[in-house]
């Protein structure tokens, strides 16, 4: 028999569902976090978003929000709103392990 | 788990500038937020989806005290205007998109965009002289219906 160990044993989250320490953040966390958001499985475009979000918060200290992410990754704001319902930014930051993105545009 | 909001319906009722951006990105935020938004345009606010106005929407210069200058000034022929473009370099600079823009990205995220039925009756308006992304002319009961179990905010 086998015990299935959580990714995110011991990570820590805001009240909101953010990681209140990025750095512990890995790849390997990412399902499991997603389906913490109703995401059964994460697509190449969804991963797309969540290492742009990466990436971004690694170069400039914060997460984009919908309209850069739309402007700068390469997806559409439609289709940002298609791959996460409820709100690209948020929740794609939720599982890139990053904190919430600040900005009211 | 913290206490959310679901649901918004914005009611856009001024059409100047500083009437109509407030409920944009109140509506585009909440989208951000992950919560479900209709946004209804009614009396002057109709002008933000109207095609061909809604890219000259201006800044209300005549009683408008927060500008701090002399009432009779923002009267002057050209002070709208050229406060307009000033407003709209500054908001530019902030990578803040302008209104047409702003209508079309709000429209990308999903919210429902209405228009007042009682508005559009009143000043002679078809569906023709709306943008495309309108999905529909509604009367006051059908917002209400729409409204349903959310909050709403008039602005």
């Amino acid at each position: 028999m086998t015990t299935l160990l959580s990714h995110l044993e011991g990570v820590e989250f805001d009240e909101e569902g953010f990681f209140v320490e990025p750095a512990r953040w890995t790849e390997e966390m990412v399902p499991e976090l997603a389906r913490r958001e109703g995401i059964d499985e994460v697509t190449d475009a969804q991963w797309t978003v969540i290492r742009f979000m990466r990436k971004e918060f690694l170069e400039k200290g914060a997460g984009p929000t919908v309209r850069v992410l739309g402007k700068s990754s390469g997806v559409s704001v439609r289709e940002l709103y298609q791959l996460f319902p409820k709100g690209p930014a948020k929740v794609a930051a939720k599982l890139a392990g990053i904190p919430k993105p600040r900005g009211c545009i | 788990m913290k206490e959310t909001i679901e649901k918004v319906s914005i009611i856009i009722s001024r059409g100047s500038l500083d009437g109509i951006y407030p409920g944009l990105i109140m509506a585009n935020g909440a989208r951000a937020e992950g919560i479900e938004v209709n946004v209804f345009f009614t009396f002057f606010g109709l002008d933000a989806i109207h095609a061909k106005r809604h890219e000259h929407i201006k800044l209300a210069t005549v009683g408008n005290p927060g500008l701090h200058f002399a009432t009779w000034a923002g009267g002057l022929p050209g002070v709208s205007a050229l406060m307009t473009h000033y407003m709209e370099r500054k908001m530019g600079d902030l990578d803040i998109p302008s209104i047409p823009e702003f209508v079309e990205m709000i429209y990308d995220t999903g919210a429902g965009l209405y228009a007042c039925k009682a508005s559009v009756d009143l000043f002679g308006l078809e569906k023709n002289d709306l943008i495309p992304e309108v999905q529909d002319i509604i009367t006051v009961g059908e917002f209400y219906e729409k409204a349903a179990g959310g909050q709403i905010i008039f602005t």
